[in-house]
């Protein structure tokens, strides 16, 4: 078990990188607590397996140190650092026998065999895989071969932490969710530090306590699951994470409104006084569930145009345009939808200003 | 759905049809109608049932050539399987040294093989070749592939080894590259040394490739013919007489065709066993339970 610290972290896969975009990891700098489950959430691409192979050891950064526990170990190679890792694909020792996987990293490290099958035993218990220790471990399905691999890290007592790359994407739906619920439980029962690379914000906002939104090789924000929905900080993470993503539109501030192409929004006084000294291109953006549709004109309502309805069974997404740009709206089953003509209401609790895609402070 | 009763289909297998007939099927079935029968000339000949087949399985020479084809391939399997895997592991995994290696590895397999019998023939001679000259008159080494037995095993040993390890060393190289390199991930975190990356990973990952290697080998080592005949001619004495060797002599030189067609049959038999026998056997390795 460790606390993991990233110091300045940077890795780029060109022998000389000078400009910024030479870099897969732009400046890193972040600490994952003793016994955390934390996920590294982000599109293909933008950099998570690569920190998660710098966290492992598999590759040294060419910026940065990597603590554990304070101790920097940026320059020792995995099998030194107590670490253990869950690929994409099932990795297995096709010859062995599901046992003799599990004991694998174990006889490596030279630990007696009456030790060794204790600790597969307790750890075949946890993971469910006690009826089948005596199977060749290339004849089990998915989702228990990935559990072999998660055993393989779990049999060493003295693992710091467990590394997942995106351990769910072989394992059919039904199964997924099972073993997600079984990760859970694991981390619940042995509190080690968990770092769960992910493309899937399900999967990354149940699983974790803590999640880090990334894009083009930056950690754009960390937070709990409800803070990345309520309080994003960047334009991305607005945008990636929630089912339809956030709504942004262009706009200028005029006193305590952000005009849209002519249609006035009214902010509350500290977003707009914020919004009026920001520089750069300005945005507003509000989660589609939280835009208020009505029917009539009102207090602080604007009208905009009903361009389709999707019908989502538990809930429906009203497309609209306003002031010539498109945004969503989610709203329960059950709520009547006006012709084509609708007012929106945006609460001004919700309603957020972005200016170049970062959230104003 | 109504599935329409139309044969057409049929006709496109015909053109693979006669191709194999002419290629496999009629030259075989004329093998057999040479095994038994006792042919004077043309137009002349008896039925003869077994007694070809009879008579070659009694044949001491016969004998004699399959064990020192047994000898050849053993070797051969021995010597190539572990040299070609080795030079594999040992081969650059990218830059401008993969195409290097693996032109300059496969340069034997492309030269004509009664070229590489002439080769290796010049080569050891004892008088101007270069191996055979340096080991008499360089280090003194008395060398003779056309007097000694076992120089000319030596010298048989050495070409085919040289001319076909590429293949295994190709066949496992391709085998090595398609392991994902999250296996070696797993076995540096696992702390897995070199040796049980090889063992545990490495080999049984490239268990198909290595079927196919084994199983050619075999084949062309149990069937080789023109290397050791433009070498050695099967000498001295009988001592380089393979199998194919001795099946030509019968067969063309002495022109007896009954007998002949019996060893083509005996021949074609052995190594179609041993082929099932290897590959049942290769197919199960690694594969039993333990319980």
């Amino acid at each position: 078990m460790a606390r993991i610290e990233l110091n300045e972290v940077a890795h780029s896969y060109l022998p000389k990188p000078v400009k910024d975009s030479d870099y897969a990891l732009k400046r890193i700098h972040n600490v994952w607590e003793d016994g955390v489950a934390c996920a590294l959430l982000g599109p293909s691409g933008c950099g998570k397996t690569t920190l998660l192979n710098i966290v492992s050891g598999l590759l040294v950064p060419s910026n940065g140190r990597v603590l554990y526990d304070g101790n920097d170990v940026t320059a020792l190679p995995p099998e030194k650092r107590n670490i253990a890792q869950v690929f994409q694909f099932p990795v297995l020792y096709d010859t062995m026998t599901v046992f003799d996987n599990l004991a694998f990293p174990l006889r490596n490290r030279g630990i007696d065999e009456g030790a060794v099958k204790k600790r597969v035993l307790e750890v075949a218990d946890i993971l469910d895989l006690a009826p089948f220790l005596n199977k060749r471990a290339a004849g089990l399905a998915a989702d228990a071969k990935q559990k072999i691999s998660l055993g393989r890290g779990l049999v060493r007592s003295d693992v710091a932490a467990i590394l997942f790359d995106e351990p769910l994407t072989v394992i059919d739906p039904q199964m997924k969710w099972h073993l997600r619920s079984k990760l859970k439980e694991i981390h619940k029962e042995l509190k080690l530090t968990f770092i769960y690379v992910t493309h899937d914000q399900v999967e990354a906002l149940t699983f974790a306590d803590q999640v880090a939104v990334m894009f083009e090789g930056e950690m754009v924000q960390i937070g709990s699951p409800q803070d990345l929905f309520e309080n994003p900080e960047h334009k991305f993470v607005g945008y990636f994470i929630g089912s339809p993503g956030m709504n942004f539109l262009e706009c200028t501030i005029e006193g305590n409104e952000a005009r849209v192409n002519g249609t006035g929004i009214v902010l509350d006084e500290e977003t707009a006084a914020k919004g009026r000294k920001a520089q750069g291109k300005l945005e507003l953006g509000i989660r589609p569930m939280y835009l208020g549709l009505h029917a009539g004109p009102g207090d602080a309502r604007v009208k905009a145009k009903i361009k389709g309805v999707e019908d989502l069974g538990s809930y429906r997404i009203v497309a609209l345009t306003l002031g010539g740009q498109t945004l969503k709206a989610r709203l329960p089953e059950g709520q009547p939808i006006p012709e084509s003509e609708v007012w929106l209401a945006f609460p001004p609790k919700w309603t957020r200003l972005f200016a170049d895609g970062r959230l104003i402070k | 759905m109504e599935k329409w009763p139309n044969n057409k289909a049929w006709l496109l297998v015909l053109p693979v049809f006669v191709i194999v007939a002419f290629s496999a099927i009629i030259p075989l079935m004329t093998v057999i109608n040479y095994s038994v029968q006792d042919i004077f000339g043309p137009g002349q000949s008896v039925f003869v049932g077994t007694e070809w087949f009879r008579e070659m399985l009694a044949d001491k020479r016969l004998h004699d050539a399959l064990w020192r084809q047994f000898l050849f391939s053993g070797l051969v399997l021995a010597i190539e399987m572990p040299l070609g895997i080795l030079i594999a592991l040992a081969m650059p995994k990218k830059g401008w040294g993969v195409p290097v290696c693996l032109i300059t590895i496969a340069l034997p397999l492309l030269i004509p093989w009664n070229t590489i019998g002439t080769i290796w023939m010049i080569f050891t001679r004892p008088d101007i070749g270069l191996f055979g000259a340096g080991m008499n008159n360089l280090l003194g080494i008395p060398f003779d592939h056309t007097d000694n037995w076992l120089d000319a095993w030596i010298t048989v040993m050495l070409m085919e080894v040289w001319h076909w390890t590429p293949l295994v060393v190709l066949l496992a190289y391709a085998g090595l590259r398609a392991i994902p390199e999250a296996y070696y991930q797993a076995a540096r975190i696992d702390g897995a040394s070199s040796w049980a990356t090889f063992l545990y990973i490495q080999l049984p990952k490239m268990r198909g490739v290595l079927t196919i290697a084994f199983l050619l080998r075999f084949m062309d080592s149990f069937l080789i013919y023109a290397e050791p005949f433009v070498l050695t001619g099967g000498g001295p004495g009988n001592s380089t007489t393979f199998l194919s060797i001795y099946l030509v002599k019968i067969a063309l030189l002495q022109f007896d065709l009954g007998p002949g067609g019996a060893f083509s049959l005996i021949y074609f038999v052995i190594v179609l066993l041993f082929c099932f026998i290897f590959y049942q056997a290769l197919q199960r390795v690694g594969k039993g339970e333990k319980v």
